[in-house]
C-alpha cells in the first residue's frame, strides 16, 4: 500500500466545522483548572513577600498551625537540597529559600478546610525580614553599584569584568560590519526600550494535587504542558517522575505562560505533610501578576545602513534584557531572529541576560522576537521614510527567500515572507485613504516553530468510528485540526472521529502545546499514527479475501483490492473491518512517536491605520491587516484566530500594557483595572490573509502559526504612530501621556 | 568530514575558529567530536543547543543523520511560547 507522497487535493483539510469542545465550552460544561472539587479536599493559599529583595530570616507559624481547620504549613526546609541548575531555579522560584528575590516571591503556603481559612491562616504566618537593596530595570541592573541578586549565577558565556547581574552573553554575526556601513548610503542608530508584558490569559493558574508520603500521586492542573508539570514537580520535590499522573483541565489560554509551574509543587508538598488530602490551589488575578512569568523588559541599540535604492547594507543591534531574578531572558531568541527576515552580508547581534527583582519570566508567545522586531522594524522604516522609500518594495527587495543565508546562519528552505509582502501590497488596506493625524505602518515578523518530542495513538472502535489520543492541551482548536488531519488520512467523517487529550499516564512523553508546534508535531504524529492503522486495516482486508497485503490500498475510509492479481472483491468499509476485529486479530490501533525535524518557520506583515488624538495622544487602531504563512491551513477558521489573537496582544503590549515598579520594587498595577488589556471595544476587526507555502516537513504542508503574529505588530503600530505625530517613540508602551509628550516635544 | 559552523560567542572556546571539520555521520557524533576536539565547548553543548543540519533544524534529536558534505550550524536552543 503507497501512502507517501506529497497531498495536493484535500477532502476535509481546509474545511471549517465547528470544533468538538464547542457545546461544552459556551455552555459551561468543560472543566477548567478551578472546576473540579473532590471529598476531603483542602485549599491552598501562599505567604508572598511585600519586598522586592529580602532576606528571610524566620517564619513563625504557630499561631496559623493552631487556627482551626489548618492542616499543614510549608516553607523552603520542607522541599529538598540539593537540586542545581533549572531545577533549582524553579524550585527556588516556587518557594523561596534564604532570600525573596522580587515582590509577589513566595515565602511559605499553608492547607487549610475552606479557602477564607487558608486565607486567614496565610495572614497569621510571621515572617521577620531583612530588606535589601533592589534593582528592578534592565540598565540599572547592569550598572556599575547595582545590588547583586545572586553572585555566582553567571555562566561560562559572559566575558570577565561584567556585573553579576549579568548571567548569560550572546553574540553572533557575519561579514564586516564596517565595510558594510559604508556601502550604505544612510545609516541610522537608535536606542529602544519595552516594558515586560503578561501574557494575560483569562483563567488563572488553578491545580489540585494530591501526593502520598510515599511520593506517588495525582494532580489536575490547567497547563500547556502536563508532562513538563509532571517532570518539574517531581524535580522540586525529589520524587520519580512516573510516581505522579497528571491530567490536563481545559485551559484557558496560556501563551507560553502555563509551561512552567508556580502552585503545582506547592499542592503536593501541602497535600504529602496533609496526610494525603487532596489540595486545591487557585491562584487570584493580582497573584498571576506578581508573582507567575510575564516576558522580559529589553533595552536595545540598533544600527543599520541601506542603500538609496533601498538594500540593507549592514545591521547590528545589541540587545539588553531582564527575566527577573533567575536567568532565563530569551535574548538569545532575540539575537537570533533581530535581523532574520532580511538577506544581509553583514551584520552583528549581541545579547545579555540580566537578573533584575522582578518574577521570573515566562515564556510569551515567539518569546524574544517582538522585543527585537520593535527594533529593527522601526529603524528600517525610519530608513525608508528618510529616503521616501515605499516600505513594502523596500522589504521585498531585501526579503529572504528560499536559498537566503538566514542572518543566524542556515540556509531557509521554502518560506513565505515574500508572498506575505506581495498580499499584504495588493490588499485594499494598503491603499486606503488616510485622514489629519492618520498614519499607516508597516512591519514582517518571523518565528521559527518547534518540533519537540510528541507521541499519538489512533484506535479504531467497533463501530469503525476513530479515536484519536495526542498529549499537547487543546489551547487553540486542535482537538478540531487533528480530527480533520485523521479524518483525512482515513477518508472518514470529521464527525466520527474524537480527539481525547491525554494524562501522562497513558502515552509517551509530550512536550507542551508551545513553540507553534501542537498542529505540526502532534498532526504530524496523529497522521503518521493513523497509517500504521491502516496498514494494519489492510491486512486484515487481505487476510479476509486471501491475498498478500501488498495488494490492498486503502481509499475514502475502505480497504480495495489494488494490482493486476489482487482479485474482485467490493471495496470493504472500515465499519465492516472494525466489527470482526476481535475474531481477527484484535483491536486495532496506530501509534507514532518523534521528535521531528521538518517544523518550518511562518513569516507574516501587518499593515496598520492608525489616528492619534493630538489632544490627548490616545492611539485609536483604525483598520488592521495580518498576512501570514501557514503553510497549510487545517481549520482556516482557527488559522485565522491564531493571526487575530496575536495582533491584538501586541496591540496591547504596544499601547498600553507594561510593568510598572514603584520605588520600593513593587508592582504597581497588579490588576485588570490598572495592567491595561485591549477589550474588544478597542478594536476593529482585525482583517487577515492566508498565505499557503507548504512546508515540505509535513505530509499536509503545515506550518505553526500561533506566535509569529505577536511579532509585527510593536514595530507596526509605531510606524503608524510615527507617520500620524511625525515622531518616531523608541519606548513602549505608547501610553497617552508618553505620545503627548512627543507630539509636544518640539524636537525631531 | 562535516563542516560545523559555531556562532561568534562560541569560538572563543574552539581556538577561534568560525568552522571546525568534524566527523559524524549522526548529530550526536557531531557534538560528541565537537567536545572530544575542543572541550572548551562542553558547557554550551551540555547546556543545550539546536543544530541546524543542510537547513533544517533539528533540537535534541542526536540520531538525526548528518552527511560527508553537510553543513553543520550550531544554534541557540529554541522552543517557544
Amino acid at each position: 500500500m503507497a501512502l507517501d507522497g506529497p497531498k495536493t487535493a484535500y477532502k476535509y483539510i481546509g474545511t471549517t466545522p465547528d470544533r468538538p469542545d464547542g457545546l461544552d465550552k459556551v455552555t459551561g460544561r468543560a472543566r477548567y483548572g478551578a472546576d473540579i472539587n473532590v471529598p476531603g479536599m483542602l485549599h491552598g493559599a501562599v505567604v508572598r513577600s511585600p519586598h522586592a529583595h529580602a532576606r528571610i530570616l524566620k517564619i513563625d507559624a504557630t499561631k496559623a498551625l493552631a487556627m482551626e481547620g489548618v492542616k499543614a504549613v510549608v516553607t523552603r526546609a520542607d522541599f529538598p537540597d540539593g537540586l542545581d541548575g533549572e531545577d533549582w531555579n524553579l524550585q527556588e522560584n516556587c518557594m523561596a529559600g534564604e532570600k525573596a528575590l522580587y515582590d509577589g516571591h513566595a515565602v511559605a503556603a499553608v492547607a487549610a478546610t475552606s479557602p477564607l481559612i487558608a486565607r486567614d491562616a496565610a495572614k497569621a504566618i510571621v515572617v521577620d525580614y531583612e530588606p535589601l537593596p533592589h534593582v528592578t530595570d534592565v540598565d540599572a541592573a547592569m550598572a556599575e553599584g547595582a545590588p547583586v541578586i545572586r553572585d555566582g549565577a553567571a555562566d561560562f558565556s559572559v566575558p570577565e569584568g561584567m556585573h553579576p547581574n549579568v548571567v548569560r552573553y550572546f553574540e553572533s554575526g557575519r561579514g564586516e560590519l564596517e565595510k558594510g556601513f559604508a556601502e550604505a548610503d544612510l545609516v541610522i542608530e537608535k536606542s529602544f526600550t519595552t516594558e515586560a508584558a503578561h501574557q494575560g490569559y483569562i483563567e488563572p493558574q488553578a491545580c489540585l494535587g494530591q501526593m502520598g508520603a510515599d511520593g506517588r500521586g495525582e494532580m489536575w492542573v490547567t497547563t500547556q504542558g502536563h508532562w513538563f508539570v509532571r517532570r518539574m514537580s517531581a524535580a522540586i520535590l525529589g520524587t520519580e517522575a512516573t510516581g505522579l499522573r497528571v491530567t490536563p483541565s481545559e485551559i484557558g489560554g496560556g501563551f507560553g505562560g502555563k509551561t512552567t509551574v508556580f502552585i503545582e509543587p506547592l499542592s503536593l508538598a501541602l497535600s504529602r505533610k496533609a496526610g494525603g488530602k487532596p489540595v486545591k490551589m487557585v491562584m487570584t488575578r493580582g497573584e498571576v501578576l506578581r508573582a507567575t512569568g510575564p516576558t522580559a523588559s529589553a533595552s536595545m541599540d540598533v544600527k543599520m545602513g541601506i542603500t538609496k535604492d533601498g538594500r540593507i547594507t549592514a545591521a547590528s543591534g545589541t540587545f539588553r534584557m531582564q527575566g527577573g531574578a533567575f536567568p532565563g531572558a530569551p535574548v538569545d531568541v532575540t539575537t537570533m531572529l533581530a535581523f532574520g527576515n532580511y538577506d544581509i552580508e553583514h551584520v552583528h547581534q549581541v545579547g545579555y541576560d540580566v537578573l533584575a527583582n522582578r518574577p521570573k519570566q515566562a515564556a510569551y508567545r515567539a518569546p524574544g522576537a517582538p522585543m527585537a522586531a520593535f527594533a529593527t522594524e522601526s529603524v528600517l522604516d525610519e530608513l525608508c521614510r528618510k529616503l521616501g522609500l515605499d516600505p513594502i518594495d523596500t522589504r521585498l527587495k531585501n526579503a529572504a527567500r528560499e536559498g537566503t543565508r538566514a542572518t543566524f546562519g542556515p540556509k531557509y528552505g521554502p518560506i513565505g515572507l515574500v508572498e506575505t509582502l506581495e498580499a499584504a501590497k495588493a490588499h485594499a488596506n494598503y491603499h486606503a485613504p488616510l485622514g489629519p493625524n492618520q498614519g499607516r505602518g508597516v512591519a514582517s515578523g518571523y518565528w521559527m516553530n518547534h518540533g519537540g518530542e510528541t507521541s499519538a495513538s489512533v484506535a479504531i472502535s467497533e463501530d469503525g468510528t476513530v479515536t484519536v489520543s495526542i498529549g499537547t492541551p487543546d489551547i487553540g482548536g486542535s482537538r478540531a485540526s487533528m480530527a480533520l488531519m485523521a479524518a483525512e488520512a482515513f477518508g472518514v467523517a470529521y464527525e466520527n472521529v474524537r480527539v481525547n487529550i491525554s494524562d501522562t499516564g497513558a502515552l509517551g512523553v509530550n512536550e507542551p502545546t508551545h513553540g507553534s508546534r501542537a498542529t505540526f508535531a502532534s498532526g504530524l504524529a496523529t497522521i503518521r499514527a493513523a497509517e500504521d492503522c491502516i496498514t494494519k486495516l489492510c491486512k486484515r482486508a487481505a487476510d479476509k479475501w486471501g491475498i498478500d497485503a501488498e495488494a490492498v490500498t486503502w481509499e475514502d475510509g475502505c480497504a480495495k483490492p489494488s494490482g493486476p492479481n489482487a482479485g474482485e472483491f467490493p471495496p470493504m468499509p472500515i465499519a465492516e473491518i472494525a466489527a470482526e476485529m476481535g475474531e481477527t486479530g484484535g483491536p486495532i490501533s496506530g501509534h507514532f512517536e518523534d521528535t521531528p525535524a521538518g517544523f518550518s518557520g511562518s513569516f507574516g506583515t501587518h499593515v496598520v491605520d492608525v489616528e492619534v488624538d493630538p489632544e490627548t495622544g490616545r492611539t485609536t487602531i483604525l483598520r488592521y491587516l495580518v498576512v501570514q504563512d501557514a503553510g497549510k491551513a487545517i481549520h482556516p477558521a482557527y488559522v485565522e484566530g491564531q493571526f487575530q489573537g496575536g495582533a491584538v496582544q501586541g496591540i496591547g503590549w504596544t499601547l498600553n500594557e507594561e510593568y510598572i515598579y514603584g520605588q520600593d520594587g513593587r508592582l504597581q498595577n497588579a490588576g485588570f483595572l490598572d495592567y491595561r488589556v485591549p477589550v474588544a471595544s478597542d478594536l476593529p476587526m482585525i482583517d487577515t490573509v492566508i498565505v499557503e507555502v507548504p512546508n515540505p516537513g509535513h505530509p499536509y504542508g503545515v506550518r505553526g502559526v500561533g506566535e509569529t503574529g505577536i511579532t509585527p505588530p510593536l514595530p507596526a503600530i509605531a510606524n503608524a504612530v510615527r507617520e500620524a505625530t511625525g515622531k518616531r517613540i523608541t519606548d513602549l508602551p505608547l501610553r497617552p501621556s508618553r505620545v503627548l509628550a512627543a507630539i509636544r516635544d518640539k524636537g525631531d | 568530514m562535516a563542516e560545523v559552523h559555531l556562532w561568534s560567542g562560541l569560538r572563543s572556546l574552539a581556538d577561534g575558529q568560525e568552522v571546525v571539520e568534524v566527523e559524524g555521520q549522526t548529530v550526536g557524533q557531531v557534538l560528541d567530536g565537537l567536545v572530544a576536539a575542543h572541550p572548551g565547548l562542553e558547557p554550551a553543548i551540555k547546556r543545550g543547543v539546536s543544530v541546524a543540519v543542510d537547513g533544517q533544524v533539528v533540537p535534541g534529536n542526536r540520531t538525526h543523520p548528518v552527511a560527508p558534505d553537510s553543513e553543520v550550524f550550531l544554534l541557540q536552543k529554541l522552543a517557544g511560547g
